[in-house]
């Protein structure tokens, strides 16, 4: 559905991306994860064609991005959605159903779907950040678009309502629809899309399913033994880990020595009453891929 | 279409709760009052009806008012939206510059309407409690109406013009000011100016009419002078410029809409979001 290849872009000096490809396929859910300033809202006006790419190919389902055809089928959520204070969200989600061609009074189902069918005849001035990020996702939702370029679509939401937008964007994505997502909350990303995309400097440093991504970071795994009262002190000794305190033991293991490490455990018998094994955050994952000199 | 209605309504929305509509209106309700209060004063002997005299003194209020108005609705068309932030989505949509600017124009031409409508309502009303015979003026009236609506769309257009140029809500208030001083107040003085420096010359009977008609406000109040007949009455640049036939004031009048469509949606294509 989204296709982008070796896409750069400069303002002036400053270069914002540096050769970014990657796609999305229908149906896909894509994180695209990176510090503020490494290239994602760039990429996102980009696809969008409000800012045209100094070099790359980008097709949004085989059209040129900003193309009529290609703005027909995507819709967009910019970061920190603005809308004119005066007019209410209802006039406001009318007024995108209406650049669309669609019908004004879908408007009261769309307001219903994210929440906001009480306050749909206030004026968005009286609206708070997550009130108005939902006007955002309501537009978002015209029309069941087949690409969605959802830039931070879950900042100023309370957790609830972000697992409701999440719940929203499976749904579509259900239904087929490319769904390119950028956050910072990294947590939240983790379970609910399909493959992140970790953009530093301008360029692509990680391309995978979480899972791939563990595997290629080759981080440590961190196991956790419980040992029995007053066998913490032995439990250590036998697997030559520190102890944390008086029933707990840590130690750090390369995932290929996990199996290893977790029979030596398994070898202690009645001295371990339990052991978890933590495998890397995201957050260890991404300041790995986006610290990281090389991919 | 459905997009052009779509920009327009909200656009008028806006200026409805904005009170733009009300200040425009009781603005050209006011001044046209005071003008026709002062009007009747001075009644003495005019061949002319109520009504006609005052649409003569109602053109010299429109040619300020009208462009000010105007220029002030427009300002923040589009600078407001790129400040707010609001321009980046709707422009993902598929809908063309042209039409959200055309949207725009309809409803603020619609807003400047109603106000003229107020305004020179106001004025008709009192001519006709004075005079019987203000009928006869009634031409005259249609006449300035819809040049004033030429000329405030004019002005409109310069407005979302500076506003995208400006991509800022105070510089393009800015610009908008010192376009409405230069353009509708400097202007005429700068050209009378010249005329006395250069005297009886080439200057004077060849490029100072086309000088005169090139400007819309200036072309605005030649031809409701003119049409009317009342520029034979007038001094200064007016009389200088009798010369001038009615129709190609009114070509001005109706061709600088045209162009400034052209230059407001140039402008508008340039800025990136």
């Amino acid at each position: 559905m989204l296709v982008i290849e070796n896409v750069s872009k400069a303002f002036g000096a400053t270069i914002a991306l540096a050769g970014v490809g990657l796609r999305v396929a229908g149906g896909e859910r894509v994180a695209l994860l990176g510090h503020n300033g490494a290239g994602k809202s760039t990429l996102m006006k980009i696809v969008l064609g409000l800012l045209a790419a100094d070099g790359g190919r980008v097709s949004v389902a085989g059209h040129a991005p900003g193309s009529r055809p290609a703005r027909e089928i995507t819709a967009h959520l910019p970061e920190n959605a603005a809308f004119h204070p005066a007019l209410t969200g209802r006039e406001q989600v009318e007024y995108y159903l209406r650049l669309r061609g669609a019908r004004a009074a879908l408007a009261r189902g769309l307001l219903e779907r994210v929440g906001l069918a009480e306050a749909a005849d206030r004026r968005i001035g009286t609206y708070s950040k997550g009130m108005r990020q939902r006007v955002g996702l309501a537009q978002a939702l015209i029309g069941e678009p087949r690409l969605m370029v959802l830039d931070e679509p879950t900042s100023g939401l309370d957790p609830v309502t972000r697992r409701e937008v999440y719940a929203i964007l499976s749904e579509l994505a259900g239904k087929g629809a490319a769904i390119l997502l950028s956050s910072h909350a990294l947590t939240e990303v983790e379970a609910r899309t399909d493959r992140l995309v970790i953009l530093a400097r301008g360029q692509v440093r990680a391309d995978d399913t979480l899972a791939g991504l563990r595997r290629r970071a080759g981080l440590p795994v961190r196991l956790h033994v419980s040992a029995r009262p007053d066998a913490a002190e032995r439990v250590a000794a036998a697997l030559a880990a520190r102890r944390v305190n008086g029933v707990g033991v840590d130690m750090l293991c390369a995932p290929d020595e996990k199996m290893a490490r977790l029979g030596a455990v398994a070898a202690l018998g009645a001295l371990v009453e339990d052991v978890e094994v933590i495998p890397p955050s995201l957050e260890d994952l991404y300041t790995h891929f986006s610290q990281g000199d090389r991919p | 279409m459905s997009a052009l209605y779509a920009s327009a309504v909200a656009e008028f929305r806006i200026a409805l709760r904005n009170r733009w509509v009300a200040i425009a209106a009781a603005l050209m309700a006011l001044f046209a009052a005071v003008l026709a209060a002062a009007g009747s004063a001075a009644v003495g002997e005019v061949a002319a009806d109520r009504l006609s005299v005052t649409v003569a003194s109602l053109t010299s209020l429109a040619v300020y008012l009208v462009p000010l108005i105007a220029l002030l609705m427009a300002f923040d068309a589009i600078a407001g939206e790129i400040e707010r932030g609001t321009l980046p989505l709707a422009l993902s949509y598929p809908v063309a510059r042209a039409t959200l600017l055309a949207g725009k124009f309809a409803a603020h031409l619609g807003v400047l309407a109603l106000a003229l409508v107020a305004g020179y309502g106001t004025a008709a009303v009192a001519a006709f409690a004075t005079d019987p015979g203000a009928a006869a003026g009634l031409p005259a009236l249609a006449r300035l109406t819809l040049s004033s609506l030429a000329l405030g769309a004019t002005f409109l257009l310069a407005g979302y013009g500076l506003s995208a140029l400006a991509r800022r809500p105070g510089a393009a208030a800015g610009l908008a000011i010192g376009l409405w001083l230069v353009a509708v107040v400097l202007y005429d003085l700068g050209l009378l100016a010249a005329v006395v420096a250069a005297g009886e010359g080439g200057f004077a009977t060849k490029v100072f009419p086309w000088l005169l008609v090139g400007n819309p406000a200036d072309a605005f109040r030649l031809y409701n002078l003119a049409a009317s007949g009342a520029a034979g009455a007038g001094a200064g640049v007016d009389a200088a410029a009798a010369s001038i036939p009615v129709v190609q004031a009114l070509a001005s009048i109706l061709l600088w809409p045209l162009a400034g469509f052209g230059l407001a949606l140039r402008a508008f294509a340039r800025v990136t979001p």
